[in-house]
């Protein structure tokens, strides 16, 4: 059964790594819903987080793939369940349409949304969700024309009160020690 | 000592400035590099140079196309355990090595790819002989890493040794941009023994090593399979005398081949494909298969839905992507097939399952009657490819390695050499690339000089890679080179008589008096037509002292079987051309 997971990848810092991870998934025909790429708590360390839409056993084995490619310390997935997560969409609407109306105030509030930047010609609006939240406040404003849309990977966090990676850390720091 | 040298010694003494490409040498030397494959040109010839005023130190092999180059050391590699290296130019120099690194890749060989780039400043704008090899050598590499610096030059050659040859070993490509080769540093070696985001090896899981002993103390028809991970991780001790404490029969894949000498009573032959009847069928009756350092490749497993259900299945290997990857293992054992097999030795019960090993034994007369006496005896006028391999096994004792190219001349090969020692068979197996065997025999002898090295090669594989008589011949590389020429790509016909009723497609090839090509060269051979003259001529082959070349004309429409249509199960193996007009 097909499901969305989210992969989490912990990298050293190389140029080119991002390419290598991609082909692993190219490779199998898996399409990536999002990816994000940043800094972690740790200093040096990046991690990169995929949102994928598979079978777990694919999601199993690409998780496997990943963490083979060398400059990766350590891969996990995790269900939607398990992660909290967030994406953020910018919109741009007619400042015009904000002017004759308070319906569209109104929905910008209903949706815990906020405004950033409004000029004569253009508001902006941003808010913070689930895919179908950042979805639906699209949706509302297709009415007053939405003249540019964006919305950004997925971040997340888990669940798990402890950091699977700083435990990873210290377990490999003393394989490491040993050998 | 050479000026040079006495330079060197005082460079190492004082610390001294050195340019990268002199860095690039010593680094390799460091690593015990004893020879090089390679083929200059523009954007690697300042490490060309320096490698001139250390050729005594570091032999060079100068091939006559990078791709010779790279299954060079590839055959080297297979042969001695060692990492085999090659230096190349950036571009076409570099892009040549393409198909021998993905051969390297999905057969886990260690190699150090070394290519020249364009100097850094021209990265990106489509210079001259510019290509992105590092990108375009990202999916068929364990790691590659492009050099703009020279100080990154000795730790990322260490690091790219380490990576290529521990855990599951393969290829790693460094790429180094021209004025990295050129610019001065100083330098200063050390060998890399860890990396904090690879571990090449995990400890051994003791839960699951005394749950896997169980399995296997309490199984009733307990087979052990065998890969090429045995000769990775030198477990050949290991494996033999597991199997004889246990009473376990055994068979090898293709690469697993001579892990395990043929005639021991317990190795039950090859499984695949074109493997023996026995060791193909009992995978679908056994109850608990032990499969060791191999990787369900397709053309061992045929179709995945059939492939061994009734069976507990048991999986050591070292690459942890590789379990559960095609076959779910019951328990994977994950590590270093050596460690594990040793451990396990020490928990396995003392047994002889005889009645199931005769089971074998049955299915290996099947086999003797309705294939293997007529290879080896065949009526026909033709000679067989069969008959010419078996001949030189006699004739060697079974003592020679053997490389082959691939298609019927590969499968004959691996069918009807016997070996005593390990390592003794080279072939490009998840590949399958046309081409591999002369350059690979090549290397191979170049690094195990003191053994026999033969080579059976078809009329078609031949002549993708036949400029490297060249090399032989420059070289004085004693390999012994038989053709088993059919006129045909015969692998692909005999498909095509199978399964495409005899539409020969484009597969008849005209090809060359390969004995007059190789005298071109200055290297000594013989055409054999008839039967009666080929047992001498292959003594005479095997007596000389230099590169020798058979052309043996074999039988037009000859077949390998037993044979496992692609995508059928392994217990419908087909033993004759009949089983498949039957099943059609
Ligand atoms: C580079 C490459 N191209 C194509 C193939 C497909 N192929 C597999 S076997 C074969 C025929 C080989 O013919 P030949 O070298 O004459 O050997 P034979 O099978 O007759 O022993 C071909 C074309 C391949 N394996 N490698």
């Amino acid at each position: 059964m097909k499901q969305e997971y989210i992969i989490s990848a912990y990298s050293e810092n190389h140029i080119g790594l991002l390419n290598r991870i991609t082909i692993v998934f190219t490779r199998r025909k898996v399409n990536i819903e999002s990816i994000t790429a940043s800094e972690s708590a740790i200093k040096g360390i990046f991690k990169l987080t995929i949102v994928v839409n598979d079978e777990k056993e694919k999601v199993v084995n690409i998780t496997k793939q990943i963490e083979k490619q060398v400059d990766i310390l350590k891969a996990f997935y995790y269900t939607n369940e398990e992660m909290i997560f967030q994406e953020i969409a910018l919109y741009k609407v007619p400042t015009k349409a904000l002017m004759e109306t308070d319906q569209l105030e109104k929905m910008i509030r209903q949706h815990n949304a906020r405004i950033l930047e409004i000029t004569p010609e253009y508001t902006v609006i941003e808010k913070t969700g689930h895919k179908n939240e950042t979805q639906e406040l699209f949706n509302g404003l297709t009415e007053y024309g939405v003249l540019q849309f964006i919305r950004s990977g997925r971040v997340a966090i888990t669940r798990s009160p402890i950091e699977k990676l700083s435990e990873f850390l210290i377990q490999r720091d003393a394989l490491l020690a040993k050998s | 000592m050479t000026a040079k040298e006495k330079e060197t010694k005082r460079s190492k003494q004082q610390n001294v400035e050195i340019s990268g490409s002199e860095a690039v040498i010593r680094s390799l030397i460091e690593e015990g590099t004893e020879i090089i494959f390679g083929y200059p040109g523009g954007q690697i010839m300042p490490v060309y140079d320096a490698l001139y005023d250390y050729r005594n130190a570091l032999r060079h092999i100068l091939t006559r196309h990078e791709q010779g180059a790279v299954h060079a050391a590839q055959g080297y590699a297979r042969a001695t355990g060692k990492t085999g290296v090659c230096l190349v130019t950036s571009g076409p120099g570099a892009t040549n090595l393409i198909t021998g690194i993905a051969d390297a890749m999905i057969d886990s060989t260690p190699l150090v790819c070394i290519t020249g780039q364009v100097a850094s400043p021209l990265l990106g704008s489509d210079a001259f002989q510019e290509s992105d090899i590092v990108g375009i050598s990202m999916p068929i590499t364990k790691w590659n890493y492009q050099i703009t610096s020279p100080d990154e030059i000795p730790s990322t050659i260490a690091k790219a040794f380490y990576i290529a040859a521990t855990g599951r070993p393969g290829p790693v490509l460094i790429d180094i941009t021209k004025n990295a080769q050129t610019g001065k540093f100083k330098y200063k070696y050390a060998k890399c023994h860890k990396i904090r985001s690879y571990i090449p090896e995990f400890p051994v899981n003791k839960e699951k090593l005394n749950q896997a002993a169980d399995l296997i103390n309490s199984a009733k028809k307990p087979y052990l399979i065998y890969g090429q991970g045995v000769h990775l991780s030198g477990a050949e001790k290991e494996l033999k005398q597991f199997i004889e404490k246990t009473g376990i029969p055994a068979a090898g894949t293709l690469l697993g081949l001579s892990a395990l000498k043929t005639n021991h009573p317990l190795n039950m032959g090859m499984l695949g494909m074109h493997g023996n009847y026995g060791p193909n069928i009992k995978t679908n009756e056994c109850d608990v298969l032990i499969a060791v350092g191999m990787r369900f490749d397709d053309r061992v497993t045929g179709n995945l839905k059939t492939y061994a259900k009734q069976a507990k299945v048991i999986h050591i290997e070292i690459d942890p992507a590789e379990i559960n990857k095609n076959v779910k293992s019951d328990i994977a054992l994950l590590g270093d097939a050596k460690r594990i097999l040793k451990l396990l030795h020490l928990l396995a019960e003392k047994k002889k399952h005889l009645s199931w090993v005769n089971e074998f034994k049955d299915a290996h007369e099947i086999e003797m009657k309705k294939v293997i006496s007529s290879d080896l005896n065949p009526e026909t006028l033709g000679i067989g490819m069969a008959e010419v391999v078996n001949k030189v096994s006699e004739l060697t004792n079974s003592s020679a390695v053997i490389v082959s190219d691939v298609g019927q001349n590969q499968m004959a090969a691996a069918r009807y050499s016997k070996f005593t020692t390990s390592r003794s068979h080279i072939t490009s197996g998840g590949l399958g690339t046309m081409g591999f065997g002369l350059p690979a025999a090549m290397g191979a002898k170049l690094g195990i000089p003191d053994r026999e090295v033969v080579l059976f090669v078809g009329d078609g594989g031949l002549q993708m890679t036949i400029q490297e008589f060249g090399t032989i011949a420059q070289e004085k590389v004693p390999v012994k080179i038989v053709v088993l020429n059919n006129r045909f790509l015969g692998m692909v016909r005999q498909w095509q008589e199978l399964f495409f009723e005899k539409r020969y497609s484009f597969t008849e090839i005209l090809s060359p008096d390969f004995v007059k090509v190789a005298a071109a060269y200055g290297i000594p051979g013989q055409l054999i037509t008839k039967r009666k003259d080929l047992n001498k001529a292959l003594q005479t082959m095997l007596e000389s002292k230099g590169p020798y070349l058979i052309e043996v004309m074999v039988e037009k429409e000859d077949n390998i079987f037993p044979m496992i249509p692609a995508g059928a199960s392994v217990s419908d193996i087909l033993l004759c051309i009949n089983d498949i007009k039957s099943s059609n």
